[in-house]
Parts: structure tokens; sequence; C-alpha cells
């Protein structure tokens, strides 16, 4: 899901260029929300199952608390400015979310195109029991099919779950799953990985040297993902976690099975995010009734989050306000992957120390910014993954799909500021890039190919 | 970058379709099906060039009517350019990527008696496209915009010529020089629409202020 942060009202803000779009005059806008990811919180079991979900909080908490005392007289002339602001910030987010987005792929197809770890099939999860080393076609397609059925419907089961862990207040239990799963990701996958890049390149490596490694980045990795740390690290630890699952997953998903639990998890999520009983918008509700920022984790943001307690101007209210402010620091709930709990890290709550508890006059400000699920960076990455990794060696038919998976985030994006709700990112996206794969992958090749070896140009 | 993606696909499409439909042994006839689809998908990449620009006519309409002073923050001529090199660089790119990944790999160039100059020819062919996309774009969208028709049709003709002579290939001379004076032709013609003159060049080249 993408998600708009929207600057809050704040009566004494001085007008400057971040804040200037929350004039104490203009009303609030609602707060845009990006379609989520759910994220199944995948089990951190040794086994190395994982599914990735992510799911990205809506951020509309303060926002949902102020939309009501909105001056409707105003409102058609300051709408009008906001969706022109929209439109200029819109820009500028678009090309935020691109770097990340293209990070993420490009450490994908590196580790892809020179590790060989990856491609080589080495068994499967358990979410996909069964195998396609079957002899006819229509038994491969029925194999993945089901391979297809039996993932999906684990997602939903684990969403569900999550809603009501979240619904009833379990923030704890969620919490502790959250750290496990970074805990498992930060650690395990990456002594892995470097193992693996290590083997490649032939590079000796002594235990010491690698425990001391892998040591420092799983601390650091944890504290800026669960606690604070500066936003750019945050974002940097969210790509890697991303990439790094998104590698497991083109590792033990069977080739047709990927692609058609690609086209089924994007149906998915926009049944997810846009049906009145779909758990994501459950999920959203539940948070805007509680005024809750919902599912910081998972989530990457573009842009700081200065988390303050709710505004509140009496010492009585401080109570709730703080415990507001706490129970949104346990309520990140990953609905996907534990794993991606370090996207919600990512959230930036980094540069805000002491603030929360002591000024309560402040509303939560943040500035504006994109928030985009760590599951939408997963697929994608797994997409062009997967055509890296299966197109004939072929780069042309990889950086195809990388540009329709740009095009479609983009055109999400300005669906996004268009309904200014919650909306779901992968399925403009997945489908332009399933298109594209398939298309170039049968019908440019050959083109190109026979046009190469002639040394003709179009 | 995306529309040239969509052109190239459609004009595959085409070809893959008329060569699987026809005969693979007839070696003029496969020749032939791939000068036509050459021909056939600049037609389409130009075809799809006109459409860009509607799309961005469509864009900047709704740019300034939302803009406070009346004027859209980017201009037409902008768009051109970015436009063009997005063409150019997707042409580009894929052209020459799998080109340079298997540069990468053990071999030897022209070992079948082709020509020892495929890499460096190929560099420079692609660098004269990505150029020539650029310049078209702004030609293209000035005629459209002034509704200059032969602007049109002059970048149609330049890119089917250019594309011809590619044909000469591996004549390298017939088809690398013609490419690089169509590409002087066009830079000087770009630069004077957008409003370049020689005394501008002259100023800008002696450091003037």
């Amino acid at each position: 899901m993408l998600t708009f942060m929207n600057n809050s009202d704040s009566e004494e803000e001085p007008c400057n260029e971040r804040t200037s779009l929350m004039s104490a005059e203009s009303p609030p806008v609602p707060s845009y929300q990006d379609g989520l990811q759910a994220s199944e919180a995948g089990e951190a079991q040794a086994h190395r199952k994982r599914r990735t979900g992510s799911s990205r909080s809506p951020n509309n908490v303060a926002d949902g608390d102020m939309s009501d005392s909105s001056v409707p007289v105003r409102e058609s002339a300051s709408e009008n400015e906001e969706e022109e602001l929209t439109l200029k910030y819109g820009a500028k987010h678009v090309i935020m979310l691109f770097v990340p987005v293209t990070l993420c792929m490009i450490v994908v197809v590196a580790t892809i195109k020179s590790v060989r770890f990856y491609t080589e099939k080495n068994g499967q999860l358990i979410y996909t029991p069964f195998s396609e080393d079957t002899p006819s076609v229509g038994q491969r397609l029925l194999n993945s099919v089901l391979n297809t059925i039996i993932m999906i419907s684990v997602i939903v089961v684990m969403t569900v779950f999550l809603v009501l862990l979240y619904k009833y207040r379990c923030y704890k239990f969620i919490h502790g799953w959250l750290i496990l799963s970074s805990l498992m990701l930060l650690f395990l996958f990456t002594y892995i990985y470097l193992g693996e890049v290590l083997k490649t390149y032939n590079v000796a490596m002594d235990y010491p040297t690698l425990f001391l490694v892998i040591w420092n980045f799983g601390a650091v990795g944890m504290i800026c993902i669960h606690w604070k740390g500066p936003l750019q690290l945050q974002q940097a630890y969210l790509i890697m976690i991303s990439a790094l699952m998104a590698l497991v997953f083109i590792k033990y998903l069977p080739e047709w099975s990927a692609w058609v639990i690609l086209g089924a998890i994007s149906i998915y999520d926009l049944m997810a995010v846009l049906c009145p009983k779909g758990p994501l918008r459950m999920l959203v509700e539940t948070a805007q009734e509680r005024n809750e920022p919902i599912f910081p984790a998972l989530i990457y943001s573009s842009a700081m989050m200065w988390t303050v307690g709710m505004a509140k101007p009496d010492t009585a209210a401080r109570g709730p306000s703080q415990q507001t402010w706490d129970a949104a620091e346990d309520g990140r709930e990953n609905h996907r992957n534990p794993s991606h709990a370090d996207s919600r890290m990512s959230e930036a709550r980094g540069p805000v120390p002491t603030r929360p508890i002591t000024s309560f006059e402040e509303l939560e400000e943040e500035e504006r910014g994109v928030k985009l699920g760590l599951g939408d960076f997963i697929f994608y990455s797994v997409l062009v993954g997967k055509a890296a990794a299966t197109a004939s060696g072929d780069w042309n038919t990889t950086l195809a799909c990388f540009v329709a998976i740009l095009i479609g985030l983009c055109l999400t994006l300005l669906l996004l500021a268009v309904f200014k709700k919650a909306l779901p990112a992968l399925p403009i996206s997945i489908t332009f890039g399933l298109v594209f794969y398939f298309s170039t992958d049968n019908l440019v090749r050959p083109f190109m190919d026979t046009l190469a070896s002639h040394q003709l140009y179009i | 970058a995306f529309f040239w993606l969509v052109s190239l696909l459609l004009s595959s499409l085409i070809w893959f379709i008329a060569v699987k439909a026809s005969d693979p042994r007839d070696e003029p006839l496969q020749k032939g099906l791939l000068i036509f689809g050459v021909m056939f998908s600049v037609l389409l990449q130009e075809a799809f060039r006109f459409l860009y620009y509607k799309l961005l006519r469509k864009a900047i309409e709704g740019l300034v009517a939302l803009s406070e002073d009346g004027c859209s923050p980017i201009s037409i001529q902008q768009m051109a350019y970015v436009a063009g090199v997005g063409f150019g660089l997707m042409s580009g790119a894929f052209s020459m990527i799998n080109l340079l990944a298997d540069a990468l790999g053990p071999g030897t160039v022209g070992i079948h008696g082709d020509s020892q100059l495929y890499f460096l020819t190929s560099a420079f062919m692609t660098m004269v496209l990505i150029f020539l996309h650029t310049f078209w774009g702004i030609l293209f969208f000035h005629g459209c915009e002034h509704r200059r028709w032969w602007e049109i049709v002059a970048v149609v003709v330049m890119h089917l010529a250019v594309s011809g002579s590619t044909f000469c290939n591996p004549l390298y001379v017939g088809s690398l020089v013609p490419s690089y004076l169509l590409m002087a032709a066009a830079a000087a013609w770009a630069y004077l629409l957008s409003g370049g003159s020689a005394q501008n060049l002259r100023h800008f080249l002696l450091c003037k202020s």
C-alpha cells in the first residue's frame, strides 16, 4: 500500500515550505493511504520458510482525528490548492519511491546474476508442497495452481490472525513476533547471503571476523528498525531486508508457481484493500477508530515522521495519550513477515528523541511523504529477479520488467493523488510486469536477437 | 521509455506472427520479413512518439489549470527533450545491453569471418541513435506544436533513412557516416528551433556573460 503522510495542523507552526501544507486556515487533508500489502507474518523457523508480507500502515491517525473539525466553507478553494500541492509534491514523492525500489531491484538482480546459489533448486518451502518436476504440462500447471492456492490461503489466514490480534489489542504478542522474525532475517539470512557471496568470489574469511561483521550488522539493524536510528540507515536496512526476502522467494518458489503466485497476490491485494470486509481495510479502519498509527512496521517511509503524543491540553488526558502513543509503538504488526518489522522501523522514528513525552501540545507532525509497504518492494523484486534468473539470460527482459514496474508505480501514485485513500500498490505494477515479462521473453527477444545478429538498428 | 517499449512490443509481435506464418527455410523471404519488420517498427515508434505528445499535451493543460500563475512548471520544450532522451535511452539500452553482457565473457570478436569491429561499430551506432532520438523528440514536438507537418514528416523520413542505412552493415561506411551526418544536421536544426543561434553559441564557448 502506498500512503501519503500529510502534515497535520498545528497552530503555531511557522510557515515554511514544509509546513505550508498545514496552515491553520486550510482544512486538514484526509490522509492518503495506499494499498497495503498485507504481509503475512512468516514463521521464524530454521527451515527458512517465509512469506513475505508487507503491510503498510496507513498513516492517518492525527489526520483522521482532525478531519472532523474541518471548515467546509473554504473547503473547495483549499481543496484545489491542496490538489495542486499534492501534484507538485507528488512528483517528488514518485522520485522518492523510485530510488529505493530501484535499489532493491538492483541488489536482487546483481545477486541473481552473480551468485549461483540463488538460482539452484534446492528444495521447496512447505508452503508450496507440490513439485513441478512432472512429465506433463497439465500436471505442472495443476501443481502450480495448487501451490498458489495453498500459499494465498496461508497469507489470508495470517493476515486475518494479525487483524484479530490487533483488534483484541494483543500488542505484546505482535511485538514479540516482529522482533523474532526480524532477528532471524537480520542474522540468519544475512549469514547465509554473506556465505554465498564469499563463496562466489572465492574470498576467505575467518569465523571471528564473520561473527563480528554479522553481529554488528544485525545489532545495528535491530536497533535501527525497532527503536531509533538515522532515516537513511533505516531505509537502507529495509531495502536490504526486502532484497533478502525476495532472494529467498526466488530461490524456493518453483517457476510456474512463482508467476501464478505473483498474479494471485496482486488480485488478493486488490481485494484485501478495497473490499469492505477485506482484512487490510478492517485493519485500517480499526486503527483509525483508535487513532493510532497502523502498522508502522513493514513500511518504508520516504520522509521523517515525528511521532508525538496527541495534543491534549490538560494533564488528565496525559494518561490516555501517553498510552495511545505506547500502544502505537507496540502496535506494529507484520502483516506478512515478522521479518518485515524492519520496514516498520524505517518509518523513521529516528530523530524524535524525547519530545513525545513532554510536549503534549504538539500534534502528530509528519513531513509530507509517501509510505510504501515492504511487501510491495519484495514482490517487485521477486518479479524482476525471476525475470533475470529465468529469461534465458536476457537482460532486455529484466530491463523491460523494471520499466514496467516503475511505470505501474507511477500510475498507482497518480491514482493515490486522485482518490486520496489507501490503495493497493501491487496490482497495476505486477500486471504490467507480468505482461511485459512474457511478451518480451517470447516476442521481443527473437526479434532483437535477429536484429543484433545482422547489426540492424531500429 | 515506456512508450518506446510498447511500440517495440507491438512491432515484434507483428514480426513474430509474420515469421511464424512463413517458411523458415526461405532465406530471402526471411530477410524481406526482417526488413519489413524494421520499417514497420520505425513507423510504429514514430506513431507512439505522437501518442506520447498527445498525452503530454493533456498533462500540460492539467498542470496549467492547477497552477497559481497560469503557466506550467515544465515547458513543452523540456518535455520534448525528456521524451527524446527517454526514447533514445530505451532504444540504446535494448540495443546494447546484451552486447555488453556478452562482452564481459570469454570470446573472440568476428571469429567466423565477421567484422572485427563489431563491438566498436555497435557502440558508435547506438550512440548516434540515442542522440538522434533526442533531437527527433525536439523536432517532432516542435512540429506538432506549431502544426508544421513537414517537420514531422522529415523526422520520420530521417528515422527510416538511418534504419535503412544499417542494412549496409557490415559495410560500416554506408551506415555510420550518413547517420553521423544526419545527426549533425538534426542537432543544428533542433538547436535553432530551441532558440539557439550562432551568437549564443559563441557567447557560450567564449564564456561571455
